[in-house]
């Protein structure tokens, strides 16, 4: 059971959907957030391109995060999910620093936060608040060791890159191009 | 502008009366105790109680649960799977509309004007004073200058108890920024092309369409929910989607074929491609005999508009307009010239939207899967309430310039509460609710002087925006989720109603809109047009009508309906019989013809930006509902300000890098009050400027919206009036960029 | 042209624009630590060799700097933590992927050794002294007697306490300017070399000083020669890897980096060093003072300059 997540930068409009749903399921303070959207524009006018990412934690297989975590506080649960023990973090910030996605900050209250893919919810509602919430329903979330889990499906018919494969951290979640 | 007889109230410190509230700016998680694990209890909606409403933060009116926890606090708001606005998926101010409810800026109480030591402050009052006085004054208007002389200027779903309120007491007088400032000129194009408005949600079956052409529309910035998940659809499908604008939009970047056109140049290009679908021989002929009027003289109208032609106007090339019009003609009649939604643009706007109409009645996508269904609503039985009386003169009076005008015109409400340039009807007092008309109608000068000259100024709002700060009396609404409000029953693929209850108890003394409307007419004497004592009656009367309940509404939230009129689509070979003067698709309108306007749409050159200026356009985000959502905390987390969109060689000629302010100034030298933030990008031509509109607010009181980015409203001192149906063009303002605004602030 | 930018109106705190989640404490405490690394393998190093008579700064004086170093900088650490309350946790279990880790518990281990190194010759310098207990006087004693045992746990804790810091830093695979597996040898020996810098500065016996100046100078050239290794090594790399070295070689890192921790941290002491080697009188607290200052300095620019470098945007 591995969860991952194919985002379709093709649907994708940049709405921020994502980044609000998650604030009101998650409590994430204001001026905090757990997922954002990231725009790149190449090109020079009028032959130019545009592209709309929906980012948040990548919950890698080779998590450098939790690697480093020296209490333990960041771990890994069932599914491959990255979570972190809010009572066990120390707030060295050393995860903070491991990240080569910038996807943890610390939380007002002194422990580091970050998505968690909603695993709280999982038993009563399979998806993540982003996946559900997403208008353009760019947002695929499941099992990627399930050939027949609709991820799985979806990746393996589209051609799909993922962020900064070069640090190595074998991120889970893929971009659809 | 500060007029000595009306002046700017900032609203500081008032209004704070009522329960008062420790807002803390910092929202914290729960559970994250000292020895508690991450697993949250209090997630678990099990245990939490969710209550059905649609939502109010724009005109689209998703359904929605809104989600309170165990402390009776809202959490979530989530979409009802059942909506086919949104199918369970709310927009991002959807889903951030709790914010509404939060904003500790919220008006609290009502305020009444009073001058104190010189100056004008407002004071708290009670509702009784504030309703009393409103009634006095609304009474004294009626009986001396009679009640049509009151005016209504609305938007949302409380303008109906207000429009309720006011036909009981003899007024017409009515306005919405939405018809003129908006979507008049394409009800009024298709109206004159198949005999009906568009209307809204757009009935674009955008889902199963093989071709899409957007003529400046912004799906995907515009966040109209059902239309921008259709269009993801259609994206799954690989329909091909052709956007015409000078701006790389969002939409554009998901294109086949984006055509950069040169801005004020699209009837050229629609033109053109009547002229290749039509000599190319692209069109079905059958179709055109059966189903349309005025084909031959179209033919001789279009014979010189070939796209060399429209190349040299619209800088697009020849080649690009013949592939897109074939791309048009293969998909058809599954094709979607779409009619945009905001086409206030240059005062031929009516005309446009008659091309594109034309456009979709050559390809003969009207009521056709793929192209535009055949929409069905449901009309609820009305509360029974005494008929209402005739005035001696409506809104159709004041609009009488404009042949076409199918709603109050709200820039001839405004020109009639101006004594010198009101005609014979004269307006003397306004009700404002839910639109903040400092910043939605253009001709601000217009409009000061019409708030100048008033005899009295009642605004209704949930949050101090700029109009309240000129009001006589402000009477602080309560949220959408807060409150009962009519049933929602708009036109879709099937009828479906939907009800809105509150999920908590209105905050501060706000009140809902049907108790204030209420209240004042029974202070008015039409107390008998409101025959109950809580709105629920009304709604479960209805409902009752209809065999279901509130009770039942309340438990579902959303009731899908049966269709009653037909099929979604026309039959194939089936011949059209539509509510034109031909009962065809009328590509010669006769409609426009009787009135002394073109039949057939033309094209002229409009004004062009000189030397040093650019043009303003201007366009939405899709976290943002203009002014109603620029104090929302959770959506000014996406977005704070407005920026303005330049091109990098026009930034390299100035010298300006991105995130460098200027201030902004147009051809007729007005200035903005605030600097606006540069982006240089790609994104936008060398010949224009883009921002997004609602931002630059003036009123202290809101503290997250407070001087952020700047105001386009001011830019737009050159209105094009469209003489079809009035609608008030904005996008021929021109604007330069200076760095002192010569108040001594430099940017 | 290329524009990046995030459409959601991300600012968090620390983290954007630029990663700033590490403040002044990280580098004070990597020199103190490196510092009394330095100091503890010296001081361990010639008492297992059975030197101390000779080397009376390097095992008696000089171990006083330990504890202040080490409580300083683990004072600075914990002022430097988010969820103070929680950093027991520290210690309540260990993990070995994580450098972070080691380094706790080898503090567990060092500081309270330190404390104890320095008790055990509080008799020597205040003759009157007394431990008010006898069954601490007891301990004292076998402590004072057994200095050896002691050098034996502290020498091998003293590298690894010199070298973790590095390795630390360097395990950050985000952080390209930090992921070469140079900096832990790096640090370790800039540790060594501003203990040897220190003790020549307090010495007091002519042949300490010689022969900790020649110690110095070895050091200082090995630590040059490390750092070209590690130049090469960021040419040779990624591209991100050329950008972070970049930042000390060109960009906003360059003068700081070459005038402080270079020239004013290595070379010029060296040069220093060698002519007091030939004859020349050179003030020892000159280029004592020039080494300590510019490994300070070293750790403050890795620190700042690291979080800058990324992967991303």
């Amino acid at each position: 059971m591995r969860y991952g997540m194919a985002i379709d930068t093709l649907k994708c409009v940049g709405c921020g959907d994502c980044v609000v749903a998650c604030q009101t399921e998650n409590n994430v303070p204001f001026g905090y957030c757990r997922d954002w959207i990231t725009e790149t524009i190449d090109g020079t006018y009028p032959q130019v391109e545009l592209e709309f990412r929906s980012e948040r934690c990548n919950h890698c297989e080779n998590s450098p995060c939790v690697r480093c975590c020296p209490t333990g506080a960041s771990h890994i649960v069932e599914g491959g999910i990255v979570v972190v023990t809010a009572d066990k973090c120390i707030g060295c910030s050393a995860c903070i620093e491991s990240c080569p996605y910038d996807a943890r900050y610390t939380h007002p209250l002194g422990h580091v936060d970050k998505c968690t893919f909603c695993h709280h919810v999982r038993d009563y509602k399979q998806t993540t608040a982003c996946s559900a919430v997403c208008p353009t329903s760019c947002i695929y979330f499941g099992d990627l060791d399930n050939p027949k889990s609709e991820v799985s499906m979806i990746l393996k018919n589209r051609k799909f890159k993922d962020l900064a494969p070069e640090a190595g951290t074998k991120p889970q979640i893929f971009y659809l191009i | 502008m500060i007029s000595t007889r009306r002046q700017f109230i900032k609203i500081s410190g008032l209004g704070f009366g009522g329960a008062a509230i420790a807002a803390s700016s910092v929202k914290l998680a729960h559970g994250a105790g000292l020895f508690g694990s991450d697993d949250d209890e209090q997630f678990n909606d099990l245990k939490n109680k969710r209550f059905p409403t649609y939502c109010e933060v724009c005109f689209w009116k998703c359904a929605g649960w809104t989600h309170t926890n165990d402390k009776g606090e809202i959490q979530k708001i989530l979409g009802n799977d059942k909506d086919p606005h949104c199918y369970g998926r709310l927009c991002p101010r959807g889903t951030g509309g709790l914010g509404m409810y939060q904003d500790e800026d919220r008006l609290k109480t009502p305020l009444i004007r009073e001058e104190k030591n010189g100056k004008q402050v407002f004071r708290e009052a009670s509702w009784e004073e504030a309703l009393d006085l409103i009634a006095e004054k609304f009474n004294k208007i009626k009986a001396e200058d009679g009640a049509e002389s009151i005016a209504l200027l609305k938007h949302g779903t409380p303008g109906k108890h207000f429009e309720h309120l006011f036909e009981a007491f003899g007024s017409e007088t009515v306005g919405e920024p939405a018809y003129a400032q908006c979507r008049g000129p394409r009800e009024a194009g298709f109206a004159a092309t198949f005999g009906s408005w568009i209307g809204s949600p757009e009935p674009t079956d955008i889902r199963d369409t093989k071709c899409l052409v957007l003529i400046g529309s912004h799906i995907g910035e515009n966040m109209h929910n059902s239309q921008v998940q259709e269009m993801a659809q259609a994206i799954d499908n690989g329909a091909c989607i052709i956007t015409v604008d000078p701006r790389l939009s969002t939409a554009a970047s998901k294109s086949k074929f984006w055509l950069p056109i040169k801005p004020a140049t699209d009837i050229a290009l629609l033109l053109s491609w009547m002229n290749v679908l039509i000599y190319e021989d692209l069109l079905d002929l059958n179709h055109i005999k059966d189903n349309t009027y005025g084909f031959e003289q179209l033919k001789e109208h279009v014979r010189n508009f070939t796209p060399e032609w429209a190349y040299n106007i619209t800088n697009i090339k020849p080649d690009q307009i013949r592939k897109t019009a074939y791309e048009m003609a293969n998909a058809a009649p599954a094709v979607i010239i779409h009619p945009g939604r905001h086409v206030a643009w240059y005062g031929d706007d009516t005309q446009r939207e008659r091309a594109m109409a034309i456009l979709n009645g050559l390809l003969g996508s009207w009521g056709k899967r793929g192209g535009f269904y055949l929409k069905e609503g449901f009309k609820l039985p009305s509360y029974p309430h005494p008929a209402y009386p005739h005035p001696k003169w409506t809104w159709r009076d004041l609009a009488k310039d404009y042949p076409l005008a199918g709603m109050g015109l709200t820039q001839e409400v405004i020109r009639a509460s101006i004594p010198e340039e009101a005609g014979e009807h004269k307006v003397k007092a306004w009700l404002v609710v839910g639109t903040n008309v400092k910043k939605s109608i253009p001709h601000q000068d217009l409009v000061n002087r019409a708030i100048e000259a008033l005899d009295f100024l009642v605004v209704v709002d949930t949050m101090p925006m700029d109009i309240v700060g000129f009001a006589d009396v402000v009477l602080p609404e309560c949220t959408y989720l807060e409150r009962y409000d009519g049933i929602r029953s708009a036109t879709n693929r099937e009828p479906s109603i939907a009800l809105r209850m509150p999920a908590v108890p209105p905050k501060y003394e706000s009140k809902p809109g049907w108790w204030i409307a209420k209240q004042i007419g029974e202070r008015m004497g039409v107390g008998e047009y409101f025959d109950y004592e809580d709105f629920s009656e009304v709604l479960d009367w209805q409902l009752q009508q209809i065999g279901s309940s509130l009770e039942e509404m309340q438990d579902i939230g959303v009731k899908n309906l049966k269709r009653k009129s037909g099929s979604l689509y026309f039959a194939e070979g089936e011949k059209v019989n539509l509510p034109t003067n031909s009962g065809k698709i009328e590509l010669y309108s006769t409609e426009l013809a009787a009135k002394g306007f073109d039949p057939m749409p033309k094209y002229t050159p409009h004004a062009e930006p000189e030397e040093g200026f650019y043009r303003l356009i201007y366009g939405r985000a899709p976290m943002h509902t203009f002014s109603r959502t620029a104090n929302n905390p959770h959506l000014t987390d996406l977005k704070d300000k407005n920026t303005l969109w330049m091109n990098p060689k026009v930034a390299k000629l100035w010298g300006f890098e991105t995130d460098e302010e200027v201030y902004l100034k147009n051809q007729d030298g007005v200035i903005t009050s605030f600097p606006i933030a540069i982006r240089v990008t790609e994104r936008i031509r060398w010949d224009a400027v883009y921002m997004i509109h609602g931002f630059g607010h003036t009123n202290k009181k809101l503290s997250r919206a407070y001087g952020k980015g700047a105001c386009d409203t001011e830019m737009i001192t050159n209105v094009k009036v469209d003489p079809i149906m009035g609608g008030t063009g904005m996008r021929e303002n021109f604007v330069t960029f200076i760095k002192d605004n010569g108040k001594g602030t430099k940017a | 042209m290329k524009e990046v930018l995030f459409a959601s109106g991300r600012n968090i705190p620390n983290v954007d624009p630029q990663l700033h989640a590490w403040h002044w404490p990280i580098p004070v405490y990597l020199f103190l630590g490196g510092l009394a690394a330095g100091l503890l393998f010296f001081a361990s190093y010639y008492t297992i060799i059975g030197k101390e008579k000779e080397m009376p700064a390097v095992t008696k004086w000089a171990p006083f700097f330990v504890p202040i170093a080490l409580v300083v900088g683990l004072g600075a650490l914990f002022y430097d933590l988010t969820n103070k309350l929680f950093f027991w946790r520290l210690y309540t279990t260990i993990r070995i992927e994580s450098p972070m880790s080691w380094g706790a518990w080898a503090l567990m281990i060092i500081t309270p050794l330190s404390f104890l190194w320095i008790a055990s010759y509080f008799k020597e310098i205040f003759p009157n002294w007394s431990w008010k207990f006898d069954f601490l006087e007891k301990i004292m004693d076998w402590v004072t007697e057994n200095r050896k045992v002691m050098a034996w746990i502290l020498l091998p804790m003293s590298i690894i306490l010199g070298i973790y810091t590095g390795i630390l830093l360097s395990a950050f695979n985000a952080r390209p300017l930090w992921n070469n597996s140079i900096l832990g040898p790096l640090f370790l020996v800039s540790g060594l070399s501003t203990a040897a810098a220190l003790i020549t500065w307090i010495s007091k016996d002519a042949h300490e000083r010689h022969l900790f100046t020649k110690i110095d100078l070895v050091l200082i050239a090995t630590e040059l020669f490390i750092l070209t290794h590690m130049f090469m090594g960021f040419q040779a790399g990624p591209s991100v890897q050329q950008e972070a070295a970049f930042l000390l070689n060109g960009g906003e890192f360059t003068v700081v980096f070459w005038v402080f921790v270079v020239i004013l941290g290595l070379v010029f002491p060296a040069i220093l060093e060698i002519s007091e080697l030939i004859g020349y009188k050179v003030p020892v607290a000159v280029p004592a003072m020039l080494v300590i200052i510019g490994g300070l300095v070293f750790r403050f620019v890795m620190v700042e300059a690291g979080q800058i470098t990324r992967y991303l945007y």
